[in-house]
């Protein structure tokens, strides 16, 4: 049923911009065409460019946002979930917990080395 | 059919259950039946032959999720993992098997943990979910009566006090979990089948989406309704002077985003004796009157049983990418 609903109607998440999408409608309360407007604009695309899965996978690549990964290449240079997630937050203009959280941590004072 | 069974029929047959459906809703509801327009278009998806079908490029919507996941894929969170990467979801929900905001309580340090690993692994948006589940507060499973038990013992008084009580109780859980959960880093939480057990297990919900949202702003909620039609166990209760039994999808979502809320997911349950044509006419006439009133994304249940998809926990890919289409085709959703 996920894999009929995903085919059928999704944004396709990572393999395209659904994701970013999604942050907007949960975080703001935004409508579909306002959300994708939003995003779009952001990205410096159309709407109908954020379920284009090529053209997603490319600029995904660029911007270091985070992407799905297959065999056939290497994404060694990829970001990893958090630093993907750094960079949608700055883009989208979200405070996300977890990047939030990870800057405080770097920010935090350690102990002096003895 | 409704429970995912295969059968053969005719497009006159087809139109036939699409107009019935409609009026059943309609009638039910006092509502208005959808337009020969619409049931044209529903037609022609639902008289199609092919295997599926789809909305049209770039008419794709956002999908959410209750319980991410399936027993075949490892850890709760391999499975978030692998419906980020494999399924390319857009979101993903972790998710307790006994789905119950008062059950979590219990163990909610290792639900943090679990948000934690999730939030490092995965990239799209991680959800917490689980349910009012009011019930659970009653006698023998909890400290309150038993208000299915009191009412055909026509101790009404106290069938009435025993609820209230109980959403006294449900309301700090809820509070409670999710403000751990966000504290965690979940990206959003979702009250999932909110007034399953009648209008004060709705008030509960709403109570604690109003609470967190006053103390958290960026937090993204979620509510998603039990049924088409909130049941009066209590009978008198408000949320800010709006009665709660009886409210249809565009009442519950008049108070959900009232409470707070970022996303509405309403829920129109299946009957399984019926046509998937029926129930998905019936569904869309119910959900019809949330589209012009939201001022919030609307994200319609599709799951087993709901939204007409069949009561069926394999429901077949050609009933479901119908069902898919239909919703956003007809009604312009936000999502699913």
């Amino acid at each position: 049923m996920d894999v009929a609903h995903s085919c059928a109607s999704g944004m396709n998440g990572l393999r395209a911009a659904g994701d970013l999408v999604a942050r907007m409608q949960m975080a703001k309360g935004m409508r579909i065409t306002q959300a994708k407007r939003y995003v779009a604009d952001r990205l410096g695309v159309t709407p109908r460019d954020l379920s284009d899965n090529t053209a997603m996978h490319e600029l995904r690549g660029e911007l270091r946002l985070g992407r799905i990964f297959e065999t056939e290449a290497s994404y060694y240079a990829d970001p990893s979930p958090l630093e993907a997630k750094c960079h949608i937050a700055d883009l989208l203009g979200l405070r996300l917990g977890v990047v939030e959280r990870f800057k405080a941590g770097l920010a935090q004072e350690r102990p002096a080395r003895r | 059919m409704g429970d995912g069974t295969l059968f053969d029929t005719t497009r006159s047959a087809i139109r036939t259950d699409l107009e019935d459906g409609t009026q059943a809703a309609a009638s039910r509801a006092k509502l208005p039946p959808l337009e020969a327009d619409e049931l044209d278009h529903l037609l022609d998806i639902f008289a199609s032959p092919a295997r599926f079908t789809a909305v049209d490029i770039g008419d794709e919507v956002v999908l959410s999720k209750d319980g991410t996941g399936t027993p075949q894929l490892g850890s709760r969170v391999d499975a978030l993992y692998a419906y980020e990467q494999v399924l390319a979801h857009d979101t993903v929900e972790l998710f307790h098997i006994d789905y119950s905001f008062k059950a979590v309580k219990t163990v909610v340090p290792f639900e943090q943990q679990y948000m934690k690993e999730a939030q490092e692994r995965l990239t799209v948006p991680v959800h917490y979910g689980a349910q009012p589940d009011l019930g659970r507060y009653s006698e023998p499973d909890g400290p309150c009566g038993n208000w299915a038990q009191l009412l055909p013992a026509l101790k009404i008084d106290e069938a009435r006090a025993a609820q209230e009580a109980a959403v006294e109780l449900a309301v700090d859980d809820m509070v409670y979990v999710g403000e751990a959960l966000w504290d965690a880093g979940a990206d959003g939480l979702n009250f999932d089948t909110a007034g399953a057990a009648g209008d004060a297990d709705l008030l509960a919900a709403l109570l604690a989406v109003e609470t967190l949202r006053a103390r958290h702003p960026d937090m993204g909620i979620m509510v998603g309704m039990a049924s088409e039609i909130v049941l009066g166990t209590h009978g008198r209760l408000e949320f800010h002077g709006t009665r709660l039994a009886g409210l249809k999808p565009a009442g519950q979502l008049r108070v959900v985003q009232e409470a707070g809320a970022t996303v509405f997911g309403p829920a129109v349950n299946s009957n399984a004796s019926r046509s998937t044509a029926w129930n998905t006419a019936r569904a869309l006439t119910f959900v019809k009157p949330c589209m012009a009133a939201a001022e919030i994304p609307i994200h319609m249940n599709v799951g087993m049983g709901v939204g007409g998809v069949p009561m069926n926990a394999f429901a077949p890919i050609d009933a479901v990418s119908r069902v898919s289409r239909a919703c956003v085709d007809v009604l312009r959703l936000d999502g699913l």
